[in-house]
């Protein structure tokens, strides 16, 4: 069970693993203290309407940018177009870094650094949902990965040479100029951004089936390299 | 120079080519030169990218008899009427701007030992490296009853631009409650879910203005691309108005008689309005004329789209036998960047990195409602060879299906940029 030798891991060193899979372990009294740096723009548990941000009532199993009556950003609404689930995964990766996982989300949150903390956080908001799919040990289909970027690869320094070329498979559908006629532009973004988007595609974080394929075979010297060339496109 | 008076000179930029040209033939002595025959998705985009990234170090020289390219893809949105014909032409300025000769002229054959292209206006054109990427012809007698005289009265719509045209004006013309016949191709063809998307924007159009009209689809195939997803489609959006006859109720055993107006099917007669025909394909003619051919296509090698039959010739595209990649736009010009860098890399010793090929092939079944089948490829010793692949589910939201087809628009402007500039 690759799940199970992941809390292993957790427990033996916090840091290593995304400590949201030892959500079983995460402290919820603790996740109501870290919830008051959501609070300010999310309501939770009886009577929560919409405000800045939406309600997160029933948050697990729900299609991402799904509440009515609340303006979304274009990207979380195309997010839940392509069948963007809020589980215990993909919400310990907004957590941590909203951009990474849906880019210009209109949440203003620098995001979470601290697996443990997102851990508790999560525990927290699970007492408001009902969904039995929010229990990962129940979810035959976690897939447990372990989505923190270990820093060396973030670290990787990319050969934009190698880059250009592979950037060239990109081109098809995104185009040099940054335009969006129905896929948006890439060009010119932050490596950083850029490497944890491709790294959030290639762990199936990120829903959309040809970007998971197109990562799914890039390895981290080839994602550095990409990163490494887009970068300095305008 | 004999040459010299077809060249291309659309842009400002494009003279700076032809000043350069006279270098291009000095083949031998000076640059490397690179002649691409076909300025279709493989041969536009080689051309563009051995000329970018060399930047001025190789000469780059395309020959294509037309001025104007429409593509194929997307041609069935206009049938159904959600494209113009303006929207799916696209000129070689932008490519002579981007340093390539631009050649308008037909090959009529190649000197493998002297290194040289024939051209039909006279003259010929050395290389040290030949691409060629001229799509298909239609394998003589496929359709009994049928032959390129037919075309008229039966057209294929299988090639860009006029034919297209033709069977749109057919399609508006037909009475109400007329027949819509089209005889489908074997494999391997272009564009595997081309005939079922034609099909389905075809009855999009009639349901609108000719509701009681009927479809019949003559099949000499078991089944087809995206069939449950095609089947889904019009069982929702056409019902009742498309039969789909497969291999196994007679679909292959067709004829046609152009000038009755009929199609028979089985034994079975039928009069039909208009009979769109796609008859089994070929390499373009070209490549046979070159040697490179064994039995309907080229045989490549995978790693750089050499072919099997000569290391200075290379094929690209539908003309292409190169393994598991379908016959597509995306294909050739994923195909292209491969064989870009391979040939660039040969002539001045720049970096090779490894073939990576991928295909992505998006289908409009009715307003918003597109799917798409797509995969990974890499290159074998054997052939190009899968990697990994995805294709659109049955019962998928609306939302969704939206949002596939506005990627299909992105990935038409993308790709039309990529081939052509900007
Ligand atoms: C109805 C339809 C729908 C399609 N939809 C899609 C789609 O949605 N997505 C997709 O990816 N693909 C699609 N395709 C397939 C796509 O059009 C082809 O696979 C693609 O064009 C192949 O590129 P190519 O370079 O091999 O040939 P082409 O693009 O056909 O280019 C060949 C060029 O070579 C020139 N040529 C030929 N012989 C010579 C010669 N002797 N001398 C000089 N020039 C020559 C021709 O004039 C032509 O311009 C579709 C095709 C059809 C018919
Ligand atoms: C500054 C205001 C703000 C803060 C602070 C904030 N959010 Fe958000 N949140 C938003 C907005 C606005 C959205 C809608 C984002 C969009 O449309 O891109 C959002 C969206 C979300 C969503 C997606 C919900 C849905 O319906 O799809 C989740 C989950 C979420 N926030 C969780 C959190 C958590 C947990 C915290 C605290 C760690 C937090 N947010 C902090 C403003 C905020
Ligand atoms: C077949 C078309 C296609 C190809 C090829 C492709 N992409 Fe994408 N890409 C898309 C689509 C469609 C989206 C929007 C996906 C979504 O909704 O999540 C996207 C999204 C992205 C995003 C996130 C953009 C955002 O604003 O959220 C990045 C980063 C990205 N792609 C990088 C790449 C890289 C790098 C390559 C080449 C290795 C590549 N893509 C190849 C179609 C493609």
């Amino acid at each position: 069970m690759r799940l199970k030798s992941l809390i292993k891991v957790s427990l033996a060193a916090v840091f290593v693993a995304g400590g949201a899979f030892a959500s079983g372990l995460g402290d919820p009294d603790k996740g109501e203290k870290i919830f008051r740096k959501c609070a300010s723009c999310h309501e939770v548990g009886q009577g929560a309407i919409n405000r800045i941000g939406p309600q997160l009532n029933g948050l697990f199993g729900r299609t991402a940018g799904a509440m009515p009556d609340m303006q979304y950003s274009k990207n979380m609404i195309r997010m839940g177009d392509d069948g963007l689930i809020w589980t215990v995964e993909t919400l310990d990766a907004y957590v941590e870094n909203p951009r990474a996982l849906v880019s210009k989300t209109r949440m203003s949150f620098r995001g979470i650094k601290d697996p443990q903390e997102r851990a508790d956080l999560l525990a927290y908001l699970r007492r408001f949902s009902d969904d039995p799919a929010n229990i990962p040990e129940a979810e035959p289909t976690a897939t447990g990965t372990d989505h923190d970027l270990d820093p060396a690869i973030l670290a990787l320094e990319g050969d934009p040479e190698y880059g250009e070329y592979l950037a060239s498979e990109c081109q098809t559908c995104h185009q040099a100029s940054g335009a969006n006629d129905g896929i948006p532009g890439i060009s010119n973004w932050p490596t950083e951004d850029f490497v944890v988007a491709m790294h959030a595609y290639k762990r199936k974080l990120r829903p959309h089936p040809v970007m998971q394929m197109m990562a799914g075979r890039l390895n981290d010297e080839e994602i550095a390299a990409l990163a490494a060339y887009f970068k300095d496109l305008e | 120079m004999t040459l010299n008076r077809r060249i291309f000179l659309g842009t400002g930029a494009a003279v700076a080519a032809t000043i350069a040209a006279p270098t291009v033939f000095a083949a031998g002595h000076g640059k490397p030169h690179v002649v691409v025959v076909g300025g279709g998705a493989g041969g536009a985009t080689a051309a563009r990218y051995i000329a970018k990234d060399s930047k001025g170090e190789v000469a780059v020289t395309l020959i294509e008899p037309s001025r104007q390219y429409y593509t194929c893809f997307f041609s069935n949105l206009y049938l159904g009427g959600f494209k113009e014909m303006d929207d799916l032409g696209h000129s070689y300025g932008g490519i002579a701007a981007g340093g390539v000769n631009v050649v308008h002229d037909w090959v009529t054959g190649v000197d493998r030992d002297a290194k040289t292209v024939a051209l039909a206006g006279g003259g010929s054109v050395p290389y040290d490296k030949l691409i060629l990427s001229p799509g298909i012809d239609f394998v003589d007698g496929a359709v009994e009853g049928w032959n390129l005289m037919a075309q008229n009265a039966m057209p294929h719509a299988y090639k860009g631009g006029s034919q297209t045209e033709l069977l749109k004006a057919q399609l508006m013309a037909m009475p109400e409650g007329g027949t819509f016949a089209m005889v489908a191709p074997p494999n391997p063809y272009r564009c595997p879910p081309g005939p079922y998307e034609r099909v389905s924007m075809v009855a999009h159009f009639l349901k609108a203005n000719n509701p009681t009209a009927k479809i019949i689809v003559a099949d000499p195939k078991a089944k087809f691309s995206k069939q449950s997803l095609f089947q889904e489609g019009w069982a929702n959006h056409y019902e009742g108005m498309i039969d789909w006859i497969g291999e196994d109720f007679g679909g292959g055993n067709v004829s046609v008689d152009p000038d009755a107006m009929t199609v028979t099917i089985d034994g079975e007669v039928t009069n039909v309005d208009v009979c769109n025909v796609i008859p089994a394909m070929k390499a373009g003619r070209i490549a046979e004329l070159a040697g490179v051919t064994d039995g309907n296509w080229a045989p490549v090698n995978a790693a750089d789209m050499s072919t099997k039959a000569d290391p200075d010739i290379y094929v690209l595209g539908d003309a292409a036998q190169q393994g598991d990649m379908p016959k597509s736009g995306y294909s050739a010009n994923s195909q292209a960047k491969v064989c870009a860098n391979a040939v660039r890399g040969a002539l001045t010793g720049s970096r090779v990195f490894p073939a990576k090929f991928s295909n992505t092939c998006w289908s409009l079944i009715d307003t918003n409602d597109g799917v798409k089948v797509g995969a990974t490829y890499e290159a074998t010793d054997e052939k190009i060879a899968k990697v990994d692949g995805f294709i659109s589910a049955t019962g998928e939201t609306a939302e969704l299906r939206k949002a596939t087809y506005e990627e299909s628009e992105g990935w038409y402007t993308g790709i039309t940029k990529d081939m052509f500039g900007a």
